[in-house]
């Protein structure tokens, strides 16, 4: 995925502005935001309670509630491994134990090195060719070990 | 002559290498690639078509190793080669469907409104404005037609409602958060023929007169999501949508529970996605305090045929209560994985081994979840079952939104309950207790169950505790999780003894 730019108030405050014009925004602006930086800085939850007229706390209830929503950087990439029974049917809670010890990361963690974060999805919609993942927005079907080290090997 | 060549876009041949066939094949000379969606045979994707002299003739699954040997059999002339599939139309698995609402899906340009045009359709809306609201909503109400995004509640009984309320602005939202393991359907068609769903919500917005609709799609379909903003935009500047009524898409940020209605329009509101009591009924009270009609994509993608052809076309198909079509996905261990769009009324068995052709791992089935994470595991002892909305409910099922995700012998059933309510605990919105807490309380249950302590004891906890979360909580994820559990408990009740687990390790 190509980078994210680093965020700065003037940025933030330019999409809150653009998006804050619809009616119920606040999801629009958030993922917004986190398309931009990559994440919700802790800096705009206050900009965003001010654009819509809400409280810091009720913002900060919904980037919290959504699991979409990060609230630090990720890796360079981000790997969606789907962990939902129709890939469960097909293997996917050993694939899921491959993937975290060979990138030696927990679900939701970054690998040290800065490439790769690990998110659980609960389906992709792609359960009659599992296991399946997501890997910068790119979708992965028939998935065994072999297969998802090499889209990882070949994203870094 | 340039030669036509088909290459799939949905998401599923994306992801087995769809788009690297398709660059391939545009590089072979004279040929113009159309992308399509997918007919949804799976385990034949991509699956490429040929325009030819005696129609499209079909080759899969086509992988870029593949073209130098298919290009030199002469696949562009529809020539003999070991991946020739035939006509796509004769191939068992869709000469047994009955296509209606996903009739176009796989074939057409998803983005051509000329395309759609040309297939007879936009007759939907023309025959709506022929004949009225009232008459409208009476036509789907004849028809038969209930919620394919699980509740089965008639549609056109909820239209009425909503076009009788009271209100200075009313909405039709679409639920397109399809969460539910084992199912594709919305997303296939999204994907694959968006403009019917588009017409499906403008007969919807006139109907009941509401000039604005809402798509909440989930964020974990960002295909989807491109597809059908591309087609809204299309649709604009064709005058199909307009101030008469007008489609914003808005895109769900992760939370299974969105799929339930009332929590879906407090996050379209911008607020967390907590489920609402109910009554107000959202026909009442829904969208910002307004008269609103919440349908899935199926539902809504669904009326235009039944508009142009009329009630009794659809009604006559199915089987008691349940009319029409359901588009049935196959899925999880399966070798025959797909969607399949058939009356009502065909059973369970039919389904996984004849049409879906038993496990893809080749070892004996041994459970079937149909209906998603909140659906009941099903051993071949009730392969009988009809796939109908009251067959599975008198078996303590559901069919959900019609996924069955197929496993073999080596699945643990105790794993899979406690997978339940871990799922539970992880999606619970928080509001009512019985779902927050009892999905938290119901893993540990498990967990001592399986362990061996007091088991028996246990054993009545647990089902006292499903007990409580079917009736006393406030929407369908804390009160559904008990058919997944209890399911396991009484079909596999072996695997949650722990002698038999340690056998099995």
């Amino acid at each position: 995925m190509a980078g994210f730019e680093p965020w700065t108030r003037e940025r933030g405050a330019e999409i809150i502005a653009k998006e804050s014009g619809r009616e119920g925004a606040t999801l629009p602006i958030l993922h917004a935001l986190q398309d931009a930086f990559g994440y919700i800085h802790a800096d705009s939850v206050p900009m965003v309670a001010e654009a819509l007229n809400l409280t810091r706390a009720e913002v900060h209830g919904v980037v919290s509630f959504y699991h979409d929503f990060r609230r630090t950087p990720p890796g360079r990439h981000v790997l969606h491994l789907c962990r939902a029974e129709a890939c469960q049917s097909l293997g996917a809670d050993s694939l899921a134990a491959h993937v975290r010890a060979r990138l030696g990361v927990d679900w939701h963690d970054t690998t040290a090195d800065g490439a790769v974060t690990l998110a659980p999805v609960f389906c992709l919609g792609l359960c009659a060719i599992g296991p399946s993942a997501m890997l910068d927005g790119t979708p992965l079907g028939r998935l065994d070990n072999a297969r998802i080290d090499a889209a990882l090997e070949r994203a870094r | 002559m340039t030669v036509r060549v088909y290459v799939p876009r949905d998401a599923a041949a994306l992801a087995l290498g769809a788009d690297a066939v398709a660059g391939l094949l545009r590089q072979a000379g004279d040929v113009e690639v159309v992308r399509t969606g997918s007919r949804g045979l799976f385990w034949l994707e991509p699956m490429v078509e040929v325009a030819t002299a005696e129609g499209r003739i079909a080759y899969g699954p086509v992988t870029v190793a593949d073209i130098s040997g298919l290009l030199a059999a002469d696949m562009l002339v529809g020539g003999s080669h070991p991946l020739r599939l035939g006509r796509p139309e004769e191939l068992p698995f869709l000469a047994k469907q009955t296509r209606l609402t996903f009739a176009r899906c796989g074939i057409v340009d998803p983005l051509s409104l000329d395309d759609y045009r040309a297939n007879g359709e936009l007759r939907g809306i023309a025959r709506a404005r022929e004949i009225g609201p009232a008459a409208t909503i009476e036509l789907v109400t004849q028809s038969g037609l209930r919620g394919r995004g699980g509740a089965g509640f008639p549609t056109g009984i909820k239209w009425k409602t909503a076009a009788d309320a009271n209100g200075e602005r009313k909405f039709i939202v679409c639920n397109a958060d399809e969460g539910d393991s084992g199912t594709f359907a919305d997303r296939m068609l999204m994907e694959g023929d968006p403009f019917v769903l588009i017409e499906g919500m403008a007969i919807a917005g006139f109907a009941v007169g509401a000039t604005k609709g809402y798509v909440y799609t989930r964020s974990e379909y960002p295909h989807a999501i491109a597809t059908f903003n591309a087609a809204l935009d299309v649709a604009r500047r064709d005058g199909l949508l307009g101030a008469h009524f007008d489609i914003e898409q808005r895109v769900g940020a992760g939370a299974y529970v969105c799929g339930e209605e009332t929590s879906l329009l407090d996050s379209l509101e911008g607020k967390r996605g907590q489920v609402r009591a109910k009554p107000p009924l959202p026909a009442h009270k829904g969208l910002f305090g307004m008269p609103t009609v919440i349908n899935n994509v199926v539902s809504l993608a669904s009326v235009p045929i039944i508009l142009d052809k009329g009630a009794e076309f659809y009604r006559v198909i199915g089987t008691g209560r349940s009319r029409g079509t359901m588009p049935i996905q196959l899925a999880g261990n399966i070798r025959h994985g797909g969607l399949f769009e058939c009356g009502f009324g065909v059973t369970l068995g039919e389904l996984v081994n004849d049409i879906g052709g038993g496990t893809l791992s080749g070892r004996p089935v041994r459970a079937v979840q149909v209906g998603g994470p909140l659906g009941a595991y099903f051993p071949p002892a009730l392969f009988d079952t009809p796939f109908d909305y009251e067959a599975f409910a008198a078996r303590d099922g559901l069919i959900g939104h019609g996924g069955i995700v197929v496993f073999d012998d080596t699945v643990d059933l105790a794993k899979q309950a406690r997978f339940a309510m871990e799922f539970c605990a992880e999606e619970s919105c928080g509001k009512c207790t019985p779902c927050r807490i009892g999905s938290v309380r119901g893993m540990e249950v498990i967990d001592r169950i399986v362990a061996g302590q007091r088991p028996e004891a246990n054993l009545d906890l647990l089902r006292d505790l499903c007990h409580t979360m079917k009736f006393g909580s406030l929407c369908a994820l804390g009160g559904f999780i008990p058919y997944p559990v209890m399911s396991a408990l009484e079909h596999f009740p072996e695997d949650f003894r722990p002698a038999h687990r340690e056998a099995a390790e």
